[in-house]
Formats: structure tokens, sequence, C-alpha cells
């Protein structure tokens, strides 16, 4: 090969990043109490950083009778997937079983990418590219991190605890440009923090789920940024 | 319900949304408020998510060495520090809080 496709080394690049996080995943769901194959199972099926992380986060928490709770916090962090989706489906013209593998590899960093190409081969190469790599990343690194999350015994000692907390809010950071996102947030840690000692475990997120619906719903803390 | 079969559905139900994305025709999810919850929701989750984690053990609030580490995560998010290494930071500035104090 003559030179290297900058699409082809950008999706590679996305993948690899991404992989590295998955890492992390691996290790901390290992320190929440799953097993290996548990593990590696979540991120071949489940294949969304968000929800894993949620799930992983309320049985650390709760333990396995919080797994109710749980399905829920993953599925509703999944929502967006639905609306990548949705933007996805009339660059790719996927049917049949293809549709179904498209769905799978519709996330973040897969339609990030295809959306940020002009034309639309480079739309779908990029989709695709994309997806496959950090599909490829994602789940090798995790396997490398749940075998060494086994490894290190007592997450506390290592401070796997402030790392889970540290995972969700380096998820969180890019979504906190403006002012709308931020008061969210800043509820939604409230609120979540203050009812947990009077709540089962995973049901405090869930209820700051709510705080999402009221502030969208009535659009609260909304300001005009300037030239709008 | 057993842990696997949790996660089982769990999966399935966040697939759920990406096939249901290329169901629908486009118009329907075409709702700016519909649009607005649906981000806020991520938001909202995610911040729940990261207060539970840093301020609550075992179903009670708890200040501890993960307070400071989130400190230096939020520092190297800042700085535009890779993923793995503020994650790795806050991991280690808790353990080495833990170790000396």
């Amino acid at each position: 090969m003559s030179r290297l496709n900058p699409l082809v080394t950008m999706s590679l690049g996305v993948g690899l990043a991404t992989g590295l996080y998955g890492v992390s995943f691996g290790a901390l769901s290992t320190a929440a109490g799953l097993d290996l194959w548990q593990t590696q199972v979540l991120s071949l099926l489940m294949f969304s950083g968000g929800s894993q992380f949620a799930f992983i986060g309320v049985i650390a928490a709760g333990g396995p009778t919080a797994v109710g709770a749980a399905i829920v916090s993953a599925w509703l962090l999944g929502v967006r997937n639905g609306f990548y989706a949705v933007r996805m489906n009339p660059i790719l013209e996927t049917l049949g079983f293809s549709r179904f593998v498209a769905a799978q590899l519709t996330i973040d960093e897969s339609t990030a990418v295809a959306t940020s190409q002009e034309s639309l081969p480079d739309q779908r190469k990029g989709f695709w590219l994309t997806g496959a790599a950090v599909f490829v990343f994602w789940n090798s690194m995790t396997l490398l991190g749940a075998v060494l999350g086994n490894a290190l015994g007592d997450p506390k000692v290592w401070g796997l605890d402030a790392a889970a907390a540290a995972a969700f809010l380096g998820l969180l950071w890019p979504r906190l440009r403006e002012r709308q996102a931020l008061a969210c947030a800043a509820l939604a840690f409230l609120v979540a923090v203050v009812t947990t000692p009077s709540l089962p475990a995973g049901i405090p997120v869930i209820i700051a789920g709510v705080v999402a619906v009221v502030v969208g719903g009535f659009n609260l803390f909304h300001r005009q940024t300037e030239g709008e | 319900m057993t842990l696997w079969l949790g996660l089982l559905i769990a999966a399935l139900a966040v697939y759920s949304w990406k096939i249901f994305g290329f169901m629908v025709p486009h118009t329907l999810l075409d709702n700016p408020v519909i649009n607005r919850i649906a981000t806020l929701l991520t938001v909202a989750l995610l911040s729940a998510l990261t207060g539970v984690q840093m301020l609550t053990s075992n179903g009670r609030i708890e200040f501890d060495a993960r307070i400071p580490a989130l400190a230096l995560a939020a520092i190297l998010l800042h700085l535009r520090a890779p993923f793995i290494v503020m994650v790795a930071a806050a991991a280690a500035g808790a353990a080495l809080i833990r170790y000396f104090f």
C-alpha cells in the first residue's frame, strides 16, 4: 500500500482509543462481582460503554439483588443509540441480516465518524470500519481488563471504586457544554446521592432519569446561545 | 433473577433501542422535546451514576478518598487527558491516599 487512507487511520485510532477504556471496563466489571465470562458477554452482546458501566455500577452498589435496577439503568442509557440508528438508517440503507449487524454496531463512535464524513460512500465506510474496529478492540481489551481485574484482588485497595466514578465522569464530561445539561447533571447528581440511603440500590439512578424528563419536557434552565 | 439472566435481558434491552431506530420512520423522532429529553437522559443518568459511585457505599453517603481522586480526574478531563490516563490516575490517587492515611 502506497499510503494509508485517512478514513482507515481514523477508524483504527478511534477503535484503539475506545479499546483502552475497555480495559477499565473489564477490570471494574470483575471488581463489581461479575466473572470473566459475564464481563465478556456484556461487551459482546450489549456493546455500549455507557450502558455496560451503568449495569456493573448498579451491581457493584447493590449486589445481584439489584439486577432489575441494573437492567433498567442500562436500558435507559442505551436510548441515544436509538437516535443514532435513526440517523444512520438512511445513510446505510441496509436490509436483512446486515441491518441487524449494523444495529449492534450503532454506538457513539461509529455514528460520530460516519456523520463527520462528506460523501455518502465515506459515511458508510466510516460507519462499518469504525464499528468493526471498536468491536474488536473493545472486546479484546475487555478480556485483558477482566484478567487483570481478577488478579488485583480487593478493588478498594487499588482505588477501583474511584476509577469507576471517574469512568462515569469521563463519559459525562463532553456532554456538559450547555447550561441546561450542566443544571440537569447537577440536579440528577444531588437527587441520586440524597435518595441513596432510603432507597434500594439502583433506584436513585432511575429517579435521576425523571429529572431529565422534567428538565427536558419543560425546557428548564434553557438559555439562548449567542448568535442564535 | 440470576445475574446471568439479568445481563442477557439487559443486553437485549439495549439492543432493542438500536434495532428500533432502524425500523421506525425518520419523522417519528423528529420532535425537539423528545430529542431534548433523550439527550438529557444520558446526562442525568451518567451524572447520577458518578454521584452514587463517588459519594455512597453500601447504601450510605460516605466521604472518603474518592473525592480528591475525582477532583484529580476532573482536572485531567479539563486538560483533555486520554480516558485511560484519567481513570488510572483516579485509581492511583485513591489508592495512595488510602495507603498513607
